[in-house]
Formats: structure tokens, C-alpha cells, sequence
């Protein structure tokens, strides 16, 4: 099937084009639908999120592109864009009466094909027409490229390397996808029948979808492949590419649920290769942690150890410090290990699932935003916002208070509960940390994102020493298993971390404990991207079941106010695997070293992991 | 078409709007998506604009009756006001409603309440003024249409 460019729709293109209007305010409805037609396109209206996504599913190739106001009850405007984009591929154009910079920068990153500000006029609906044909262009360009393929490998590349892998070849995707070059970073895999032809676009219609995921199930997610997937399904036209393609999308979208439904379940295990699993743990503890931090922002003492990983190995262990502050959201204190204040990790594992909701949340964002490589990118840059917010934030302030917000999850930036955990870095007042600046390789920033960037060292400078973040990516490479790198960074810096700081909450007083483990926390990989203030911290212990050893060091002491760091993208935070308690502890002392990411880093380096994590 | 002198007081009358400030550009906007089929296309979403516009300056008057005040649905109702008055070029209403979301978020409570009268105000005026005109305007019909030759 070729693409609409032959159809008899094109003759007279842009004529025609079937433009999906979504906007809550039925004047501008009218008004816009009015000018649409004028434009000679064929215009369908409605007035709810859900009610258009209903509309997309429906027909799946009924539009051509969709125009969606920024405000709407039902459904964030940038939500509903995610799904579009992951679903139907379609390009979205977002409206807004508000024309500020970092709405505009959202709706970007979100994957917004444009964004006009209201009141709209006739001669900017006119030309909306070129994002259609652009994307088209683009898709024969993807498909020439094999980008599918690569980007399949990424995912493929097994869980350990999941995360870094996947992550750096999203990004790379990103831009080969661009340059239209093969990468052959990941593609050892079965890439050689890509051929080059031109292909059509695909309609996944709800037949040959329910097949592919049946095929998917027959095989076993875990070993699924593109190859696999096409002969099971025996669908005769269907080819690799378009399997591969179609499969990657599907892989995100998945994960995004998985982390909704996994966070809740513990966090051990599920080591999906998509990191949902994982990233979900990991990315709950954060979230624990980091909704503990909110509300335990005010405590000062980031103790968050471990807790707030909760994610993981909710060993209370090595959450030294107060975190009972910041765990005080159900994560229990997931580390106690070694602060006292983590009632023990059975409550990390509960504020873990608490955060895990709120994560999901956020990740979800990040997730659904990332279906492509695209999306990874701009989750990443969002994540880098939040976090580079929350850097500048709270670096270095001893995250005293202000759990920023900025807990750019990478991509939700937390907003919703995050903020604290930015802060993170900044109360790292460079723990002792060994040095290990890890920074946040990228590839950890799989599942850390956010967590990287702000480690809430609670030592405050988290900036310097704490360079927790780095640690995550260092983790997730020893993991392999996402270690959600938001902890690292805030492990490193805490000073508290009794050198273990491994990503998971570093405590402020577990400096100490940060240290070393982050350097565990390499080893563990545990990616947490501890950004989540103290309670991210634990988290990203947790999640990669290294963390155990993180535990006593890590004193995840969460800064407390600082938390933001934890940016933590915990969706990787690997935490899925580290079902032991125990690991939390001690992956926070390796996280620790691999958070060391020198904190610096911040935002940037951050980015990067993040948008890793993002991946997932 | 003999209402010339009607029709010259529909022209001084829709020009006066625009002078007063009460109507913005965007208006124009919808005068020109008037066409055969919608010839009354200004008029219709006006009308809606307004029925809208009531119910959702009822609606702020009420989150501002009495403390606690909800400013989360307060911004967003302004937030919509807002939207829509610049989708038909309600300038006056259009401009107060983001002095009151300014004052709003600066905390101002004194402040956003006065907004919120200047806010009805602009809104009475606009009903007053464009409501006789757009009732002249059906009786000459719209001028491109009224002057079209035949």
C-alpha cells in the first residue's frame, strides 16, 4: 500500500486532508472547523480527549492529522499527543491560548509537529497540510534507513544492557533517523534482510494487531524478535521492517503500562526488557521517595535512605537517615539499612508503589512520550529541564527545602511529586564519595534519568562529589539490569552517604555511605536515578537489587529538600529487579559510585541518562 | 438593496466597535469565513461566544464568593475565558480577563475581585453593542453579500 501520496486523495492535495479538531470550548471548535473547511479539508470535530483517541482507534487511517487544544478537562493536551504519536503515528499540531516559552518547548518535546497560538488565523490552518507530507517523506526515508531495525536491536539488546544500550540508541535513532544512516551500533543482530525498498506505510488495523500480539505472547516477550513475530504471524505481504517498526512502538507502549501495573506489584523482578518492569520499580521507589520528600521536605534530613527506593529492595538499610520524612509516604523507608529512619523496607516498598502510581505517572509520561526515538529525545530534554531546574536549584543549596519540583522525571518533571527531589543534589554536599563521577553514562540513564541528575547528595553539593548521578549509568552497566540511575547522583553527592550513595536516596547524612556505594552502585547498576529526593534515593537502591549493598552505605539521605535530583528518571530504575531488600542497601553504596556522577553533570549529563530512561 | 443610509449606520456602527476597542482583528476573521452557506457565521459564533462566556463568569463570580477559594479552577476557568474571547475578538473582555489572572497570581484577592467586576462590565458592553448591530445587519444583510452584483 502506498503511501497516501498515491491515493486519489492527493491528486488535488493538499485538498481533502482529514484533519481530527479537538478542543474543549465549542466556540473555537466551530470557528476552527468554519476555517477548515474553507481550507478545503474535510474536518471532523469533538470536543473530549478520550472522544478523539476513540475516534483515531476507530479508524485508524481515517486521518491525517489532528489538532488538539493544549487545555482540555478530560485529558492534558500533551497527554493526548503521546498517545497519538505512540499509537496512530499521526502528526498533532497543539493550540493554545498560551503562548509561553516552555508551554511551546513542551508541546515540542511532547512531539508536536507545531504549535499555534490563539486566536488562530485562516492562513496558518492553511498551511498545516506540510506536516502531513513531511512525515511522509520521513517515513520512507525510516524505513530506508532500517531505523525500525536498529532501533529494534536497541531494544533487544537485552535487558542488562537494556538500559544503556537502549538509550543510546534511541538517541541515536533519533538522528540516524534523521541523517537516514544505519546505525550499526546495535545492529548485530538480524538486520541483514532490511532491504532498502520503498516501503508503504503499514495499517495496523485491529486484525493484523491482534495477531502480532498474539504472536508476541507465543513467543515470549522476553525472546520476542521481529523475524520471529512475522513467520508466526504468516501474514504474507507483511515484511521484517514493518514487524520491527511496529514491535518497538508497541515495546513503549507497554512499558508504559507495565510500569503502571508493575509499580504496584513489587518491585522484583519483572526484568521486562523493556525496563518496564524495571523502570517502574524503580521508578515507583522514586516515587515514594520523592512524594515522601515532598512532604518531607521539610525535614531536612534527607535520610531518605533508601526508603524512597523503595522500589527495590526497600531495604531499609542503607536509607539512613530521616527518611522516614520523606518516606513517610507509604515506601516505608524501603533502605532503612542504614538510617534509622527507614522503618524498614517493607514501607519503601509501599511509598515505592505509592510512587510507583505517581511515577507511572510521570513516567508514563516519559514513556508514552518516547515511543520513538524521537520521543526519547524530547524526554530526555525534558528531563534535562526538570532536572536542570532542579539543578540549579538546588544544587548545591543543601537542599534545604525546596524539594524542587523540578524532579524532572525526565519527563514529567515531576511535577507532580517530584519536586523535592531535585533538590537532592543540592544538599549533597559532595559526599565523600569515591569519586566516582560516574556520570551518568547514558546508558544508565535508561532507567535513571532521573535520578542522575539530582542525587540528592544530601551532603549538598551534591553538585561536586555527589556526582551520584553518574553512578547510574555506571550502574546500569554493571547491572544490566536498568539500575534506574536516578539515584546515582544523589547518592554520590549526599555526604551523608555513608559512601554507599548509591542512587537511591542518598541520605545527607548517609554521605558517607553514598560514597562507597557508589561506587556499588555501579556494580549494581543501579541506575536509580536517585533524583528522587531522598526517597528517590532509595529507590534507585532498590532497584537494582545491588543495592543491597548500597544499604548501610548508602544512607540515602536524602536530602531533603534537594531530592530533586532524583530526577530520577526512575523509570529505569531498574528497580524490578531488585526485589531484595537487601540489594538496596548495598547497591547504594555501588550506586553510589556510579551516581558520583559528578554532579555537575547536572542537567545535561542528565539529559542524557534520562532520555535513556526515557527509552524505557 | 435600498437600506443605503441603514446600511451606512451597520458600517459606522461595526467601524465604532472596532475604535472603541471593543471588538479586536480577530473578528474580522470571522466576518470573512462568511460565505453562501454560513452567511450569518460572525453572528452564530457570537452568539455562542456569549451564552459561553456568561456561564463561565458565573462560575468564577461563585469560586469568589467565599473563602476557601479554589484558584486552581478559578485560573482555569479564567484560563478558558480567555480562549475563547480571543477566538472571537472580544478584546475589552479579553484583556481584563488577564488582568484578573495576573492579579490572581500574584496573590492579589482584593485586587482580582474589582478585576472581576471590570470583567462584567467589558462583558455587558460588548452584549450591548454588538447585539443592535448584528440585528441591524440582518435586516441589510451582509455587505459583500447585499453588494454582490447580480
Amino acid at each position: 500500500m502506498e503511501s497516501s501520496f498515491s491515493s486519489p486523495r492527493n491528486d488535488s492535495f493538499p485538498a481533502g486532508l482529514r484533519v481530527l479538531v479537538v478542543d474543549d470550548d465549542p466556540t473555537w471548535l466551530k470557528i476552527l472547523e468554519k476555517m477548515l473547511k474553507k481550507c478545503s479539508y474535510e474536518v471532523t470535530t469533538c470536543g473530549l480527549a478520550r472522544e478523539a483517541l476513540n475516534l483515531l482507534r476507530e479508524k485508524k487511517d481515517g486521518y491525517d492529522i489532528v489538532v488538539s487544544d493544549v487545555n482540555m478537562p478530560d485529558m492534558d493536551g500533551f497527554k493526548l499527543l503521546e498517545h497519538v504519536g505512540l499509537e496512530m503515528d499521526l502528526p498533532v499540531i497543539m493550540m493554545s491560548v498560551d503562548g509561553e516559552t516552555s508551554r511551546v518547548m513542551k508541546g515540542v518535546q511532547h512531539g508536536a509537529c507545531d504549535y499555534l497560538l490563539k486566536p488562530i488565523r485562516m492562513k496558518e490552518l492553511r498551511n498545516i497540510w506540510q506536516h502531513v507530507f513531511r512525515k511522509k517523506i520521513h517515513e520512507i526515508r525510516d524505513i530506508e534507513s532500517h531505523e525500525s531495525i536498529e532501533g529494534i536491536q536497541l531494544i533487544r539488546n537485552g535487558s542488562d544492557q537494556y538500559d544503556e544500550g537502549y538509550f543510546f540508541s534511541a538517541e541515536d535513532l533519533t538522528s540516524s533517523r534523521k541523517r537516514k544512516d544505519v546505525d550499526n551500533k546495535y545492529d548485530d543482530k538480524d538486520f541483514s534482510d532490511c532491504s532498502s525498498t520503498k516501503k508503504a506505510r503499514v495499517v495496523w488495523s485491529v486484525d493484523l494487531h491482534q495477531k502480532f500480539v498474539k504472536a508476541v505472547h507465543q513467543i515470549g516477550f522476553d525472546k520476542v524478535g521481529p523475524k520471529k513475530i512475522l513467520d508466526l504471524m504468516n501474514v504474507p505481504w507483511l515484511t521484517r521492517e514493518n514487524v520491527a517498526s511496529h514491535l518497538q512502538k508497541y515495546r513503549l507502549y507497554l512499558s508504559r503500562l507495565q510500569k503502571e501495573n508493575d509499580i504496584k506489584s513489587s518491585f522484583g523482578g519483572t526484568k521486562h526488557s523493556d525496563y518496564s518492569s524495571k523502570d517502574l520499580q524503580g521508578i515507583l521507589s522514586v516515587q515514594n521517595s520523592i512524594n515522601i520528600q515532598q512532604n518531607d521536605v521539610a525535614h531536612g534530613s534527607y535520610r531518605f535512605s533508601g526508603n524512597n527506593l523503595v522500589a527495590q529492595n526497600a531495604d531499609p538499610k542503607s536509607n539512613e537517615g530521616d527518611i522516614k520524612g520523606i518516606v513517610s509516604e507509604p515506601v516505608a523507608e524501603p533502605k532503612k539499612g542504614t538510617t534509622s529512619n527507614i522503618p524498614d523496607s517493607q514501607k519503601t516498598r509501599s511509598s515505592q508503589m505509592d510512587f510507583n502510581s505517581s511515577y507511572t505517572e510521570t513516567k508514563k509520561g516519559l514513556v508514552g512520550n518516547v515511543p520513538h526515538s524521537q520521543k526519547i529525545r524530547s524526554s530526555q530534554m525534558c528531563v534535562n529541564h526538570s532536572f536542570a531546574s532542579v539543578e540549579s536549584e538546588v544544587n548545591l543549596t543543601a537542599f534545604d527545602s525546596t524539594i524542587p519540583a523540578t524532579y524532572s522525571w525526565n519527563q514529567i518533571q515531576l511535577e507532580k511529586e517530584h519536586k523535592p527531589l531535585i533538590q537532592l543534589n543540592n544538599g549533597f554536599s559532595k559526599p565523600p564519595l569515591p569519586g566516582p563521577q560516574h556520570h551518568f553514562q547514558a546508558d544508565q540513564l535508561q532507567s535513571i534519568p532521573s535520578i542522575s541528575s539530582r542525587p540528592s547528595i544530601p551532603g549538598g553539593d551534591v553538585s561536586g562529589s555527589s556526582k551520584s548521578k553518574p553512578s547510574y549509568s555506571e550502574y546500569t552497566n554493571h547491572h544490566g539490569s536498568r539500575v534506574s540511575p536516578t539515584i546515582s547522583p544523589t547518592i554520590s553527592a549526599t555526604d551523608s552517604f555513608p559512601g554507599q550513595t548509591k542512587s537511591c536516596v542518598v541520605d545527607h547524612q548517609v554521605s558517607e555511605t553514598i560514597s562507597t556505594s557508589t561506587s556499588n552502585m555501579k556494580n549494581q547498576g543501579i541506575n536509580l536515578s536517585i533524583d528522587l529526593e531522598s526517597a528517590q534515593r532509595n529507590l534507585i537502591l532498590g532497584s537494582t537489587a545491588p543495592f543491597a549493598s548500597l544499604d548501610d552505605e548508602f544512607q540515602i539521605c536524602w536530602y531533603q529538600g534537594d531530592c530533586y535530583g532524583m530526577n530520577l528518571e526512575l523509570q529505569n530504575i531498574e528497580f524490578s529487579e531488585y526485589t531484595d531488600p537487601t540489594h538496596v542497601t548495598e547497591v547504594p553504596a555501588h550506586l553510589y559510585d556510579a551516581l558520583r556522577f559528578e554532579y555537575p553533570c547536572d542537567p545535561s549529563e542528565y539529559c542524557v541518562l534520562d532520555q535513556g530512561l526515557f527509552i524505557a | 438593496m435600498g437600506s443605503n443610509p441603514l446600511r451606512q449606520q451597520v458600517a459606522s456602527m461595526r467601524q465604532s466597535l472596532f475604535d472603541e476597542e471593543i471588538l479586536a482583528k480577530q473578528f474580522m476573521q470571522m466576518e470573512q469565513l462568511e460565505d453562501v452557506d454560513n452567511p450569518n457565521f460572525a453572528e452564530e459564533v457570537m452568539t455562542l461566544y456569549l451564552r459561553d462566556s456568561t456561564k463561565l463568569i458565573a462560575t468564577v463570580e461563585q469560586a469568589l464568593e467565599k473563602p476557601p477559594y479554589d484558584v486552581n479552577k478559578l485560573d482555569k476557568s479564567l484560563h478558558q475565558l480567555k480562549g475563547s474571547s480571543a477566538s472571537v475578538g472580544a478584546n475589552k473582555v479579553w484583556i481584563e480577563t488577564n488582568q484578573m489572572r495576573e492579579s490572581l497570581k500574584a496573590g492579589d484577592l482584593e485586587r482580582t475581585k474589582a478585576q472581576l467586576q471590570l470583567i462584567k462590565l467589558a462583558h455587558e458592553t460588548l452584549r450591548g453593542k454588538v447585539e443592535p448591530y448584528f440585528h441591524l445587519l440582518r435586516q441589510v444583510g451582509p455587505p459583500e453579500i447585499a453588494q454582490r452584483p447580480k
